[in-house]
């Protein structure tokens, strides 16, 4: 059988809804695995004991057993304790969660490496130990671990690939569909790939360009 | 204005300060000398509690720092009373995600509830006192040593404290650079800014304070006026002192 790109043409409007569903549990999970990552981080170096335990059997949980598994047990699971949730949102708060808990993990990284002098100045001018985090540690964390949380942020996109299996019609579930329909595997699954390499290095390229963008001030 | 009373502050096994007495009046500059591990800087740092201490009262006016609070309670008593005391650091310890302008203006903002527009006008004033008026739009690391220890002393004086405490602030400069911080302090003083001041430049200190305090091993061995200390003191140990830093 020979190559024929043609068929693309006829499909591409359902890889194209494909590409848009890719988009939208992006744009969710992104900041959400950002702002759940910082407070994860900040949990886990509370001074409250509890609080640093808790996060820690959390954070552990989570990085220790696969996200293919966790959002099993959230669509498929989770129903049979009375919790139903739709393909999207489990797809949302799995990727979401998963991701939080590496973003957490850079972020504490982050936090911990920022000198004690900027703790003792922050403090000595009246600010309180929450918004001297707020003001002075998380803002310079962030600037500093920025290009490895782009690293996470762009394996987050290509691992959203996975919620495929949890009926969210995406890129990847779009383009099996197009497969089983046409049974032209090696033309759909290159054209994906070359949609998820275009929107990668888009993302990247604006990652970068907010990382630059902050450098003067670190 | 501050007055320290018996304080006593151990690190484990050793006692760093044993007993110290001190007053600073409103509107006076006070230094303390002595050699490094004489106590003088965990002293300073005692007095808006970044050392907190294990006996003893320290007072500013008629509030005392250390009382014995719990947790959030203490929290909310040391926020506000740090306000009323300005802090500059030998490693300067500017914020480098913001620029000069942020650095003193965010925590009259913050903490004062000043309007940004106010804010600002404070802190073009301020940086016209210290000689930086044109960094204004300038990061930390754009500036040199000296002008980010100017910096920090505007962001401290933005808060409108009724102390300034001075940690070694020349110590890590350039010694072409500590003329510029030294004559800022200087002008403070001409405006009877109430200081204390914890330095190792004798020169300095002769110049500015109206009481010098000498520290060695954890307590004070001799105080007085200037010239009387530097001229014609009193104690063996200040003798050794300054023979060996006038060497």
């Amino acid at each position: 059988m020979e190559l024929d790109f043609s068929v693309l043409l006829r499909y591409y409007p359902l890889l194209l809804r494909g590409l848009m569903w890719t988009g939208i549990l992006c744009a969710c999970t992104i900041p959400l695995s950002l702002v759940a990552g910082v407070l994860l981080a900040v949990a886990s170096i509370s001074r409250i004991r509890l609080v640093r335990s808790i996060t820690e059997m959390f954070l552990w949980i989570f990085r220790g057993t696969p996200l293919l598994l966790q959002l099993f047990l959230i669509y498929y699971g989770l129903p049979y304790i009375g919790i139903y949730l739709s393909p999207v949102v489990s797809g949302v708060i799995g990727l979401g969660i998963h991701y939080s808990v590496y973003n957490a993990d850079v972020m504490r990284t982050g936090i911990v490496a920022i000198e004690i002098g900027q703790h003792e100045a922050s403090r000595s001018l009246g600010l309180s130990r929450i918004q001297t985090l707020r003001k002075i540690i998380v803002p310079q964390a962030l600037r500093n671990v920025a290009p490895a949380l782009t690293n996470n942020l762009i394996a987050l996109m290509k691992e959203s690939s996975l919620v495929s299996i949890i009926t969210v019609q995406e890129l990847t579930l779009s383009t099996q569909i197009a497969v089983a329909d046409t049974f032209r595997p090696f033309e759909f699954y290159f054209a994906a790939g070359v949609i998820y390499y275009a929107v990668n290095f888009f993302l990247e390229q604006s990652l970068r360009r907010v990382e630059m963008k902050t450098a003067l001030s670190r | 204005m501050v007055r320290i009373v018996n304080v006593h502050k151990r690190f484990g096994a050793n006692e760093v300060l044993k007993g110290i007495n001190l007053e600073v009046p409103r509107g006076k500059i006070q230094v303390i000398i002595g050699p490094s591990g004489s106590g003088k800087s965990t002293l300073l740092r005692a007095i808006n509690n970044l050392e907190t201490v294990d006996d003893g009262e320290i007072w500013i006016e008629n509030v005392q720092v250390n009382l014995p609070l719990k947790g959030q309670k203490f929290e909310k008593h040391i926020n506000k009373i740090r306000q009323d005391m300005g802090m500059v650091f030998q490693h300067f310890n500017l914020f480098p995600h913001m620029t000069v302008m942020e650095n003193i203006t965010m925590a009259p903002m913050l903490l004062k509830k000043i309007p940004r527009k106010h804010a600002e006008d404070r802190a073009h004033r301020l940086l016209e006192k210290v000689d930086l008026i044109d960094k204004v739009t300038f990061y930390p690391a754009q500036l040199s040593g000296g002008q980010k220890q100017r910096v920090a002393i505007a962001r401290a004086l933005a808060m409108e404290p009724k102390v300034m405490l001075f940690d070694e602030v020349t110590s890590a400069l350039d010694p072409e650079l500590v003329g510029e911080v030294n004559k800022v302090m200087k002008k403070l003083a001409e405006e009877h800014m109430t200081m204390l001041i914890v330095t190792h430049e004798m020169r300095f200190a002769a110049e500015v304070a109206d009481h010098v305090i000498f520290m060695a091993d954890g307590v004070i061995v001799e105080q007085g006026p200037p010239s009387t200390l530097f001229q014609a003191p009193a104690e063996e140990r200040t003798k050794r002192f300054l023979s060996e830093v006038f060497k």
